[in-house]
C-alpha cells in the first residue's frame, strides 16, 4: 500500500518527526509563519501609512533612523511599512492562486483518473495541450486581457498553473481507485461523486498538500514578475513586484529601493518551497530527493 | 434446487488485451469463460480453485463490480446481469463482500464509525442521530467495542479489521454475502476465530455464503456444497462429503491429493500435475484441463465437456465422468 | 522503428490541434477581439470596422474562421502585425537566432555544470559537496530570475564595471564577435542558474538509480576501473531520463528566456512578446504562443525518438 495512502492520526506524530529532521524544510516553515504572522498583523507592524507621501524625506537610507528603519523610496514613502503592506497583496494572492490551481488540478486529475477512458484521454491531452505553452506567455497574455484586480491576477495565476497538480493528482487516483476499499463503496452502491471525494479524494491528501506548497512559492514569484512588466498589481497598492519596477529607475544611486523587495520575494519562495520539499520527505518517502 | 437464492449460468468475464499503440484489441483474457452455480438460502457454496483460475472475478462479477460479458446472473429470481446502477441499487442490499486483504479494504483516512455509517448513508437508512447506535450494534455484533468507532482501520489489527469488514458487510442486513478469502491473509490461530464468527451470524441470520479460497482444508470447515474451479471455469460441483469421497473430475481428484489429511481416515495417492496452469489469454481449446490431465482422450482436445449431473447435487465436467 | 515513429508522429496531432484551439479562442477572447487595433482606436469609423471585417472574413462563422486561419498556419500565412503590416511568422522567426543564442548558451553552461554536480554527487553521495549541492540547488531553485539579473547588472555592470548592463552589441559595433560574448555574459548566467540546478537534481537521481542497478555491480566485480564504469555503463543509461528532461524543460526554458531577455533588453523572441504586449500587438503575441507551442511538441517529439534510437525497448512499450 501506498505510503500516501497510509492512515492519519496517529501517523501525525510520525509526520512531524520526519519533518522536523530536515532542517531546511523547519527553517522554511519558520519563515513561512513569520511571514504569514507579518501580513496579518501588517498595520500594527508598520510605522505609518505606506501610501503617505513626504517629498521631504526622499531616499533615506535604511538604519538611518527610528521613523524610517528601513529608508523611503522615491516619494518619500516608508519602505517597511510598503513591504510589509506588499507582503500581504503578495501572500494573498500566492495563496489564492494556490487554491484556484490546487481546486482546478484536484477537480480535473480526480475526473479523469477515476472516470478513466474518453474523459481521461481528453482530459489528459487538454493537460499536455496546455504544457505546451511557456507558462510565463499564457499568463502574460491572458493577465493583459483582464483588468488587473487581486481577484483576477490570482485567477489567471491558478488557472494557468494547474496542470501538474491534475497529473500528480491523477495518477494518486490511477493507483488508489484498484484498491478494495473502493469496490467495497460501490458493493454498498456509493454513487461515483460519493467514491470520488469521499473515498478517495482525502486519500490523495498528502500529494496534494506538497504541490499546494510548492504552487504558493510559484504563484508570488509569477505575480511578482507580473506586477514588475505592469500587469499585475497596480500602484499606489504596494506589491514587491511593482516596488521593484519603481526601484529599477534609481538603481545605480540607490541599490537598496531594489535589493529589499527583491530579497523578500526570494525569502519567501524559499521558504514555501523548502517547507514542501520536507513535507513531501515527511508524508510520502516514495517521492523522496534525498539527503 | 428448486428456488435456488443466486442462480448464475454461463457467466463470462473477458478481459481485451490492448495494443500500447493504437489501443486495439489484440487479445482476450477469459478469466471467466462459462461459469454456472446456485446457491441456495442460507446455504454456503465454498468456491475452490488455484490462484488465477478466476475466482475473485466471479464473485466480483455476481456483485456487478465488474461487468460481465456474457451470461446470467438471477437474484432472487431476478436477472440482473444487465441492470444499469439505479435498478441494481435494491440488490446492493441484499448482497455484500468481505474481502481477503484488511488491509486495502478499509478506507485508511475513514475513522471505523464512517467506514460503517456509510451504508446507512448511501441507503438512506435512520437518520444521522441513530447512526452511532447503529454502528455501535454492528460492532458489538462482530466482538468490538463501541469505542472502536473513533478510531482508524490503522489502530487494528488483521483480525479485528476483518471483523470491522464483516460488520461492514452486515450492516444492510444481505441474504448472502461473498466471503473472498476472507481469513487466508491472517493469522491461522485467528483463523478459527473469524471463521466461527461468520457461521455464528449465519446460523444467526440466515445468511448464504460463496466462500472463496484455494484451500480444500479450509471449506472443509465450512461449505454445504463445493464447486471446484479450473481457469475460468467450473469443472465440478458437489455437496462437500460427496465431493471429499467421491470427486469424479481428474482435476479435483489431483487437488484433494494435494491434501495432506483432508478428512482423517483416508489415503490417497499423491498425484502431481504435470505442466503449469495455462494463461486465461490462451486456454487450451476443448477441455480446459486436457494438456495436464492423466486421463485425456483425444476428444477432449476438441470438444468443451458439459457439466453432467450424475447423481443428485452432483455435477461433473468432464467427458469420460462415469454417470 | 517505423511504427513507432509513426506513433509519435500520430500522437502529436491532437496537441497541435489542442494548440490551435487554444490560440484562435484566446484571440478572439482578447478585448476587442482580432480587430483590437481598430476597434479599440476611435477615429475609426463603425461602418469601416464592419468593411475590414469582412476583408478579414470575420463575418464567417467561427469555424470556418478557425479552418482558415488553422490551414494559414500549417502553410506558413501567420497573419499580419497591425503596427506596420508585416508579416507575423518574419517579425518573429527575426528574433528566433538571438533566443536561440542565448537559450543554447545558457542550456550548454547548465547541462556541463549541472551534469558534473550531479554525477559527482551521485558518486559521493552524502559527502560534504553532495549536501552542499543539493541544498545549493534548492535555493538556486528559489531565486526569482528577474531579480537575480537586475541583482547581477548592479555587481557586474554597475559596481564593478566589467560587463555591459543589456542589449546585444555595443552601438557600432554590431557583428563584432567579442562584443557580442561580452553582452551574452550575464544573461547566460542568470538564464542557467535555474536550468542547472534542475540539471544536477535529475542527473544525481538518475546516476544514483543506475549505479544500484546490477550491471554496475556487475561491472564492478569484473574490474572495471571506476572512470571507465561511468562513462561506458553508468552514461548511457543515465542519459535517457536526462534527454526526456531536456523535452519536458523545453517551456521553462522559453519562459526563463523571455525573463532574463526583458531584464537584459537582448533582442530576441521574448523581447518582442513584452513589446508585443505593451502594444497590444495580437496577432504577434497569438503567433509566438503558437510557435512556442509548436516548437515545444517538435522538441519533446525529437526527445522521445532519441531516446527510443538508444534504447529499443521504449518502442515496444
Ligand atoms: N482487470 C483485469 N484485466 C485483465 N486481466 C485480469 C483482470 N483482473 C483479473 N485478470 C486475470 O484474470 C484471471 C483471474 O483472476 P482472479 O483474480 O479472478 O483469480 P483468483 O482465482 O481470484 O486468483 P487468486 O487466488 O490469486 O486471488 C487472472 O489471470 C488475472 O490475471
Ligand atoms: S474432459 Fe478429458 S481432459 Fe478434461 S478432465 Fe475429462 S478426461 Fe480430462
Ligand atoms: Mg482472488
Amino acid at each position: 500500500m501506498s505510503a500516501t495512502a497510509a492512515a492519519p492520526q496517529g501517523q501525525i506524530g510520525r509526520v512531524w518527526t520526519r519533518f522536523r529532521r530536515h532542517r531546511l524544510a523547519l527553517a522554511g516553515g519558520f519563515v513561512v509563519a513569520l511571514l504569514l504572522a507579518s501580513a496579518l498583523f501588517a498595520p500594527a507592524f508598520a510605522p505609518q501609512d505606506p501610501t503617505l507621501l513626504d517629498t521631504a524625506l526622499r531616499f533615506r537610507p535604511p538604519f538611518a533612523d527610528w521613523a524610517h528603519p528601513l529608508g523611503t523610496d522615491e516619494l518619500g514613502r516608508d519602505t517597511l511599512s510598503r513591504l510589509l503592506y506588499g507582503g500581504r497583496v503578495s501572500l494573498t494572492v500566492g495563496l489564492v492562486a494556490m487554491v484556484t490551481t490546487v481546486m482546478t488540478g484536484a477537480l480535473i486529475g480526480i475526473t479523469a483518473g477515476f472516470l478513466g477512458g474518453v474523459v481521461d484521454n481528453l482530459l489528459m491531452r487538454f493537460v499536455d495541450t496546455m504544457l505546451c505553452f511557456p507558462q510565463v506567455f499564457l499568463l502574460l497574455v491572458v493577465a493583459a486581457f483582464v483588468p488587473p484586480t487581486l481577484l483576477s491576477i490570482s485567477l489567471v495565476i491558478g488557472l494557468t498553473s494547474w496542470m501538474e497538480v491534475s497529473r500528480i493528482v491523477r495518477a494518486e487516483i490511477l493507483h488508489l481507485k484498484e484498491q478494495d476499499f473502493v469496490a467495497a463503496a460501490r458493493a454498498l452502491g456509493a454513487s461515483r461523486a460519493r467514491i470520488m471525494f469521499r473515498e478517495l479524494l482525502p486519500n490523495a491528501a498528502a500529494p496534494i498538500l506538497v504541490a499546494a506548497t510548492l504552487k504558493v512559492a510559484s504563484a508570488v514569484l509569477m505575480e511578482s514578475y507580473i506586477s514588475y512588466l505592469g500587469y499585475g498589481v497596480q500602484p499606489p497598492l504596494a506589491s514587491w513586484g511593482n516596488m521593484l519596477t519603481n526601484a529599477q529607475g534609481y538603481f545605480d544611486t540607490v541599490p537598496w529601493l531594489a535589493i529589499l523587495p527583491g530579497a523578500a520575494i526570494t525569502l519567501t519562495v524559499m521558504g514555501f518551497n523548502f517547507m514542501g520539499d520536507g513535507l513531501r520527505d515527511a508524508l510520502d518517502p516514495r517521492l523522496r530527493m534525498d539527503p | 434446487m428448486a428456488d435456488p437464492l443466486l442462480k448464475v449460468s454461463g457467466l463470462e468475464v473477458h478481459f481485451p488485451i490492448r495494443s500500447p499503440f493504437l489501443r486495439q484489441r489484440v487479445g482476450t483474457v477469459r478469466a471467466v469463460d462459462g461459469v454456472d452455480l446456485e446457491v441456495g438460502r442460507g446455504e454456503t457454496l465454498a468456491l475452490v480453485g488455484e490462484s488465477g483460475c478466476g475466482k475473485t472475478t466471479t464473485g466480483k462479477a455476481i456483485l456487478r463490480l465488474i461487468d460481465p460479458t456474457g451470461g446470467s446472473i438471477r437474484f432472487g429470481g431476478e436477472e440482473i446481469a444487465q441492470h444499469g446502477a439505479s435498478r441494481l441499487a435494491p440488490f446492493r442490499r441484499r448482497m455484500q463482500i468481505v474481502f481477503q486483504d484488511p488491509y486495502a479494504s478499509l478506507n485508511p483516512r475513514m475513522t471505523v464509525g464512517g467506514i460503517l455509517a456509510a451504508p446507512y448513508e448511501i441507503h438512506r437508512i435512520g437518520t444521522p442521530a441513530d447512526r452511532p447506535a447503529r454502528v455501535a450494534e454492528l460492532l458489538r455484533t462482530v466482538g468490538l467495542p463501541s469505542e472502536a468507532a473513533r478510531r482508524y482501520p490503522h489502530e487494528f489489527s488483521g483480525g479485528q479489521r476483518q471483523r470491522i469488514g464483516i460488520a461492514r458487510a452486515l450492516a444492510l442486513e444481505p441474504e448472502l454475502i461473498i466471503g473472498d478469502e476472507p481469513v487466508s491473509a491472517l493469522d491461522v490461530s485467528i483463523q478459527a476465530q473469524v471463521i466461527n464468527l461468520m457461521k455464528r451470524l449465519q446460523a444467526e441470520r440466515g445468511l448464504a455464503y460463496i466462500m472463496i479460497s484455494h484451500n480444500l482444508a479450509v471449506v472443509s470447515h465450512v461449505a454445504d456444497r463445493v464447486a471446484v474451479m479450473y481457469l475460468g471455469r467450473v469443472v465440478e460441483t458437489a455437496p462437500r462429503e460427496t465431493l471429499f469421497f467421491d470427486a469424479r473430475h481428474p482435476y479435483t481428484q489431483a487437488l484433494l491429493s494435494a491434501v495432506p489429511e483432508p478428512v482423517p481416515g483416508r489415503r490417497r495417492a499423491r498425484q502431481v500435475l504435470q505442466g503449469d496452469v495455462p494463461s486465461p489469454a490462451k486456454p487450451p481449446k476443448g477441455c480446459h484441463f486436457h494438456p495436464r490431465c492423466p486421463i485425456a482422450q483425444p476428444r477432449c482436445a476438441e470438444e468443451v465437456p458439459l457439466p453432467r449431473v450424475v447423481a443428485p447435487g452432483h455435477a461433473v465436467a468432464c467427458h469420460l465422468a462415469a454417470p | 522503428m517505423i511504427g513507432f515513429v509513426a506513433w509519435r508522429l500520430l500522437q502529436a496531432i491532437p496537441l497541435l490541434i489542442g494548440v490551435s484551439l487554444i490560440g484562435f479562442g484566446l484571440m478572439h477572447l482578447a478585448p476587442g477581439g482580432p480587430l483590437a487595433v481598430y476597434t479599440l482606436n476611435p477615429t475609426i469609423q463603425a461602418q469601416d470596422i464592419e468593411r475590414i471585417k469582412i476583408i478579414f472574413g470575420l463575418d464567417q462563422p467561427v469555424h470556418v474562421q478557425y479552418v482558415k486561419w488553422a490551414t494559414g498556419i500549417f502553410s506558413g500565412n501567420w497573419g499580419y502585425t497591425f503596427f506596420g503590416g508585416r508579416p507575423v511568422l518574419d517579425v518573429i522567426l527575426e528574433r528566433l537566432p538571438a533566443t536561440l543564442l542565448l537559450m543554447g548558451s545558457a542550456l550548454s553552461v547548465a547541462i556541463v555544470l549541472g551534469l558534473s554536480i550531479g554525477v559527482l554527487g551521485a558518486v559521493k553521495r552524502y559527502s560534504v559537496f553532495d549536501v552542499l549541492a543539493t541544498t545549493g540547488a534548492l535555493f538556486a531553485l528559489s531565486f526569482p530570475t528577474f531579480w537575480f539579473g537586475l541583482m547581477a547588472i548592479f555587481v557586474f555592470a554597475i559596481e564593478l564595471r566589467w560587463l555591459p548592463s543589456g542589449g546585444m552589441w555595443e552601438l557600432g559595433e554590431e557583428g563584432n564577435i567579442l562584443s557580442l560574448l561580452r553582452h551574452l555574459v550575464l544573461p547566460t548566467m542568470v538564464l542557467a542558474l535555474v536550468i542547472t540546478a534542475t540539471w544536477s537534481r535529475y542527473s544525481r537521481s538518475a546516476f544514483l538509480e543506475v549505479m544500484q542497478q546490477d550491471f554496475m555491480r556487475t561491472a564492478r566485480a569484473k574490474g572495471v576501473p571506476p572512470a571507465a564504469r561511468l562513462m561506458r555503463h553508468a552514461f548511457p543509461n543515465a542519459a535517457k531520463p536526462l534527454i526526456a528532461l531536456l523535452g519536458v524543460e523545453l517551456p521553462f526554458l522559453f519562459s526563463g528566456a523571455l525573463v532574463t531577455e526583458t531584464i537584459f533588453g537582448w533582442p530576441g523572441m521574448g523581447r518582442l512578446f513584452v513589446d508585443a504586449l505593451n502594444m497590444k500587438e495580437y496577432p504577434i503575441l497569438m503567433g509566438m504562443m503558437m510557435f512556442t507551442a509548436i516548437f515545444v511538441i517538435i522538441g519533446n517529439l525529437l526527445a522521445d525518438l532519441a531516446i527510443a534510437a538508444i534504447d529499443p525497448r521504449v518502442r515496444l512499450r
